[in-house]
């Protein structure tokens, strides 16, 4: 007989260093899948997680990489942390990017300072409106907030897809599937000539801040906190439900739309129809390895982000399959659950003798 | 201060990186947009680096990466890397690709279907598929029994409405009832998509399905149906082997040998090049018997005729849907309207996407 019971108390360190071991096992894992394909496995796992930032053009892609995956897993923990499944972030990424884009485009023969503000704050606005509608109708109409918000993912790409290949499809661009390319005064300033990295990384850096203050020093926060541990006690408390659900919806459509804004305006310069090669479901991944933490978020984009360009490199060096970088953001998900679970229950054997209950 | 320290290291970076490729062996990187298991067009570009390779020349290629953002990087770390010459086989890596171009003039590079040649290290290529669209219009009209051409289509651009149009025009040519009609996926991937389309075309009438999409899910859904249909960007014969009448293959191979060896012996020169049955970029599968030992003597002396340029598949007098005469009686097509075509021509149903 196995009986699987909850801990009584679980350490706060080690709740934070699972992630690290998470990794570990992951690294170890890897080796051995290399082992099995034929690679060597040191050299494999060199390419895949040291080559790719051995340089400067190597950490800014980082960066770049890591800056939307930040942002949105940033919003998300908003979502996760008050028990609200918000998994529509990639379609408020993409409406996002579409209110911003149609901002741009709007203005794309005005050269003012006020232009790439005016985007930025359209695609926030536009990823906020987005996420509102899973959050209202969970509100008024009880509807699953899951469904409602990924189906909605499904609809703000087809509305993408219509907006580039017919109205805003570029006049010059014999009907290809895209828009014009912004004018120079919609885009995200670089930071650094000949390097991709572009100032979007400071509005990541400010949201993490910001959530690091609100979630810690702030009553709203002490309140998103009561109510993912307990729904009763927050109603108990007194704690406004609705208008919770609502706001914390709202900041996590925020983020995601800027992360689609900051996409189309830094590294890709118009709209088209892979704005986003899915960083809104990744991020998901980055939330939970980052333990809802804000900090920890930064984190775990990092590593994340590194997954994605070590799949690149790895590919190129070594003709490892693209895929692989999939099997390990995946791996990293599944040995932070399984020792999660670890973490909060103990497993007993209690042999076969005949056992009273 | 620290702006110029930083760009000192990134010249001094940039500098090593080229004495180093300079040493290094040449080496040829493929950027593809699919997965190279995909039995259409990345698995045919991918056939042509094979080429490479049994040439003798050492290749590299990257898969599915997507248009977005990411495919800059991938088309810089295959030029940091030592790579001198550079296929980008999607018309999403345009803009990157020049980009890349920019920064590494001594690397040349290579991209498929798009129109800008920004640096003097950058080729365009593409292949005349509407010639191939030609011959499959000509054994439509003739194997129709509906008169209804079933056509799934990816983009409204030029690319896709030439192969409509070339392929109405033939299939008016030996059938003046037939009607082609067309359903808009807007995927160049997508099997549950193309599937849909394709059977959604077969309820409205049709009994030959052709596709402008790499899957082999719409000759797999006609052979279920029992009609006919052709195989696109590779031979699709053992999907649906009582079906299929023949594929228009895209082969790589020769123009991917010709140009690495070429940028191997330093004569590779900037060009923009629009190859087609005669150079064999296009070529034709085995014609099915099931049409006839004649019908496949005529599109077998088609196919000779439109490869020698005796024949041309946009050959006036050509009428767009409203009537307006597109070219001349006695006249063709000249490329530059080839390359913008952006009507259907008479024949066609419905209306291009907007």
């Amino acid at each position: 007989m196995i009986k699987i019971e909850r801990r009584d108390e679980t350490s706060n360190i080690i709740y934070f260093l699972t992630p690290v071991l998470a990794i570990f096992l992951t690294l170890i894992t890897g080796a051995i899948i290399f082992y099995l394909l034929g690679f060597k496995p040191l050299e494999a796992l060199k390419f895949f997680f040291i080559t790719p930032i051995s340089d400067l053009y190597g950490l800014s892609e980082l960066l770049v990489k890591a800056t939307p995956l930040c942002l949105i897993a940033i919003g998300l923990s908003f979502c996760f942390k008050s028990n609200n499944w918000n998994i529509g972030a990639e379609g408020q990424l993409t409406f996002g990017g579409i209110v911003g884009g149609g901002v741009a485009l709007l203005f794309y023969n005005h050269q003012g300072f006020y232009v790439l503000p005016l985007i930025i704050l359209a695609g926030a606005i536009g990823g906020m409106v987005f996420a509102m509608i899973p959050a209202i109708l969970k509100i008024y109409f009880n509807t699953n907030e899951i469904l409602v918000s990924l189906m909605l993912v499904y609809v703000s790409k087809l509305l993408l897809d219509y907006l580039v290949v017919g109205p805003w499809s570029n006049p010059e661009g014999f009907n290809f599937p895209e828009t014009r390319q912004f004018s120079d005064s919609a885009r995200l300033p670089i930071l650094f000539e000949g390097l991709r990295i572009h100032t979007g990384i400071f509005i990541a850096l400010i949201s993490v801040f910001l959530a690091w203050v609100v979630l810690f020093k702030t009553y709203l926060g002490f309140q998103i906190k009561v109510s993912g541990l307990s729904l009763k006690t927050a109603k108990y408390a007194g704690f406004k439900g609705k208008t919770m659900i609502l706001l914390v919806f709202m900041v996590s459509g925020a983020c995601a739309g800027l992360a689609g804004v900051g996409e189309i305006t830094g590294p890709i310069g118009q709209l088209h129809r892979m704005i986003s090669p899915e960083y809104g479901f990744t991020a998901i991944i980055v939330a939970f390895l980052g333990r809802l933490n804000p900090i920890g978020i930064v984190f775990a984009s990092l590593i994340v982000a590194l997954t994605y360009l070590g799949a690149e490199t790895a590919q190129i060096f070594l003709q490892v399959p693209k895929y692989t970088g999939q099997v390990f953001q995946g791996m990293i998900l599944f040995f932070l659950l399984a020792s999660d679970f670890l973490l909060f229950f103990r497993i007993k054997f209690l042999g076969f003798k005949k056992y009273e209950y | 201060m620290y702006k110029y320290f930083l760009r000192l290291l990134a010249s001094v970076l940039l500098l090593l990186g080229f004495s180093m490729s300079a040493n290094a062996e040449f080496k040829v990187g493929f950027v593809y947009v699919g997965p190279t298991g995909d039995h259409g067009w990345t698995y045919q570009h991918d056939e042509g680096r094979k080429a490479v390779e049994a040439a003798g020349i050492k290749t590299t290629y990257v898969e599915s990466v997507p248009e977005g953002a990411d495919a800059e990087r991938v088309i810089r770390q295959l030029a940091q890397s030592g790579h001198d010459l550079i296929f980008t086989t999607s018309f999403g890596y345009m803009d990157p690709t020049n980009k890349v171009a920019k920064d590494f003039p001594n690397v040349k590079f290579e991209h498929a279907t798009g129109y800008k040649r920004e640096h003097s290290n950058v080729s365009t290529y593409s292949a005349r598929f509407y010639e191939g669209r030609t011959l499959l219009g000509h054994m439509a009209g003739k194997m129709t029994k509906t008169n209804v051409i079933g056509y799934i289509a990816s983009f409204p651009i030029p690319e896709v409405i030439r192969g409509i149009n070339a392929m109405t025009l033939a299939a008016q040519k030996v059938n003046p009832n037939i009607k082609t009609k067309i359903v808009w996926v807007f995927t160049w991937y997508d099997p549950g998509k193309e599937s849909e389309a394709a059977q959604a075309l077969i309820d409205q009438g049709a009994d030959i399905i052709m596709q402008h999409t790499d899957s082999t899910a719409p000759v797999q859904v006609a052979e279920k149906a029992g009609v006919w249909s052709f195989g696109q960007a590779s031979d699709m014969q053992r999907f649906a082997p009582k079906s299929i009448l023949t594929s228009i293959i895209d082969d790589w191979a020769p123009y991917y040998v010709e140009r690495s060896i070429a940028a191997r012996d330093g004569t590779w020169k900037q060009q923009d090049t629009w190859h087609g049955l005669n150079e064999g970029m296009v070529a034709m599968a085995p014609y099915n018997s099931a049409m006839g030992s004649e019908l496949v003597k005529e599109v077998e002396k088609l196919q000779k005729e439109l490869a020698s340029g005796k024949a041309h598949s946009f050959t006036g007098p050509i009428y767009d849907q409203k009537g307006n005469l597109l070219v001349a009686e006695g006249k063709v097509a000249d490329d530059g309207m080839l390359a913008g075509m952006s009507v259907y021509v008479k024949g066609v149903e419905g209306d291009i996407p907007k």
